[in-house]
């Protein structure tokens, strides 16, 4: 199977041999994953499998050591040419505010209503009038359901409905790609389907996304493509019906599957 | 034993309290805005800073500290006129000095107030393209005011009290002008009964309007 999207030529999100430690410990071991235009990818593993640290990287929030990370062609982080110098941080942010972030425990600014939450990005970065950036974060709060809650700070809504301010901040600011780390690990279970709903309705959309996630039920849902991921290299790739089905004979991937027997 | 409390006196002289505690108030408005000032300015050079910048700005902040005020203030008026060729009136001269006060325990709130914001704002910060100054003004500052406003209430009302010390060099605030009153009338019982509770009317005012400034502004949770 190949790792390229068949339907582009070269893709969207493309990542080569990526290396990172953390002083003594490496992190990530040679990741190679291609995210192409319109497609969900999503990422699974055992805990400190370093997924976290993968998403981490593609938004630059994280320094890596080796291998390249390109979006659009682009190298994240630092400057093209044989000298690894770091970009400019003006530069970095302008890189930054092509993909969008969302994270697991939400990291609203508390400061901000919701609607401001969404329009700051839009206002600083992008430039935008402040009644459009205002319409703009409309639209997006009343997509994913928060019509009502525009002008209330974060510590007056639920944990739900903070991680959908926080979807609609990163999409607001119609981001290349989309990336998602556990958005619902903080959230009681009650609230994991408002949330996981939004990203579906994305999906369809044809957002591009790499998801990490525990909810293999959402894995499955989501996914064209489904990447495990253990002790910082991907262990096993596929479609969902693949990886999920048993088609794959990796017996980490086996190991980890049947904790959620009941669920795939 | 008759010692009668006997307030006529007081009240005879009560413009003196009165404008004494007018002139405390802009003392510590005065010097507070300033502090504020200089305390921000370090506190964001602190933390973004170099070794050599960290370590000027901790030696300031030390020496402050460990000086009693009433120190710094003879320092200051008495002091560095003979050390350098300027002059100033014991005002201005106290207010430079409370300022210089001021600053050197705001930093320190500023600067753990930065320390404490949440990484993942930062973060989120910068997911959303915000350069450093952008996430300084818009994320950092903000949330920072909103974590330290309990610890400046407690600074604020501090260095309001403070403003008693310029009366050792003559500045005719509220301290001064109970010693004033004293002088000449001997009530001191009663100047000082009529002063206190004038310092802790007005502290406690200040700091009845500083928590509802923070159920405002603190971030609920
Ligand atoms: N800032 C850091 N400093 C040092 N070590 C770190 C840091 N962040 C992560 N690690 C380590 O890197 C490894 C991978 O962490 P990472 O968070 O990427 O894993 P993960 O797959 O996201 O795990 P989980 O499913 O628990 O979220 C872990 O061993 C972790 O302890
Ligand atoms: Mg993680």
């Amino acid at each position: 199977m190949s790792v390229l999207d068949p339907s582009s030529g070269t893709p969207l999100l493309r990542i080569r041999g990526l290396e990172k430690a953390y002083g003594q410990v490496t992190v990530l071991r040679g990741v190679d994953l291609d995210v192409a235009k319109g497609e969900v990818v999503t990422v699974i593993g055992p805990s400190g499998g370093g997924k976290t640290t993968l998403l981490r990287c593609v938004n630059f929030l994280e320094t890596y050591d080796k291998g390249s990370i390109r979006i659009d062609g682009e190298e994240v982080g630092y400057q093209d040419g044989p000298r690894r110098a770091m970009r400019s941080e003006r530069d970095l942010a302008r890189m930054r505010a092509e993909t969008g972030m969302v994270f697991q425990m939400f990291n609203l600014f508390p400061h901000l209503t919701a609607a401001e939450n969404v329009m700051l990005g839009l206002v600083k970065v992008r430039r935008k009038p402040k009644a459009e950036a205002r319409a703009i974060a409309e639209h997006w709060l009343r997509r994913v359901g928060l019509a009502e809650k525009l002008d209330r700070l974060p510590s007056e809504l639920s944990g739900g409905q903070q991680q959908r301010v926080g979807i609609a901040r990163a999409v607001a600011m119609d981001p290349k790609i989309l990336l998602l780390d556990e958005i619902t690990s903080a959230l009681d279970p009650e609230l994991v389907g408002e949330v996981l709903d939004v990203v579906l309705q994305l999906a369809s959309e044809g957002m591009t996304m790499l998801v990490v996630t525990h909810e293999i039920g959402f894995a499955r849902d989501v996914s064209n493509r489904v990447v495990f991921m253990a002790d910082g290299l991907i262990a096993a790739a596929g479609p969902p019906r693949e990886l999920f089905g048993g088609a794959i004979e990796v017996e980490r991937l086996r190991a980890f599957l049947s904790r959620f027997g009941a669920r795939v | 034993m008759g010692y009668h409390l006997n307030f006529n006196l007081i009240w005879r002289h009560f413009d003196k309290l009165w404008g004494g505690l007018v002139l405390s108030l802009e003392l510590a408005l005065v010097s507070i805005a300033i502090g504020i000032a200089i305390g921000l300015t370090l506190a964001v050079i602190h933390v973004s800073g170099g070794r050599i910048v960290r370590a000027l700005i901790g030696a300031y902040v030390e020496f402050i500290r460990n000086v009693p005020l009433i120190l710094l203030v003879y320092l200051v008026f008495y002091g560095l006129p003979t050390a350098v060729d300027i002059s100033y009136d014991a005002t201005t001269s106290f207010v430079a000095t409370l300022s210089l006060y001021a600053g050197a325990y705001l930093v320190e709130v500023f600067r753990s107030g930065l320390d404490a914001v949440p990484r993942g704002l930062i973060d989120a910060g910068k997911a959303i393209g915000l350069t450093p100054w952008q996430r300084l003004v818009h994320v950092r500052l903000p949330t920072m005011l909103r974590i330290t406003l309990p610890a400046l209430s407690n600074t604020f009302i501090s260095l309001f009290k403070d403003t008693s010390v310029a009366s050792v060099i003559a500045v005719p605030e509220l301290t001064y002008g109970a010693q004033w009153i004293n002088f000449n009338t001997f009530r001191i019982a009663e100047v000082y009964l009529v002063v206190t509770s004038m310092y802790l009317a007005t502290g406690y005012a200040i700091l009845l309007a500083l928590r509802a400034l923070e159920r405002r502004f603190v971030i609920g949770r």
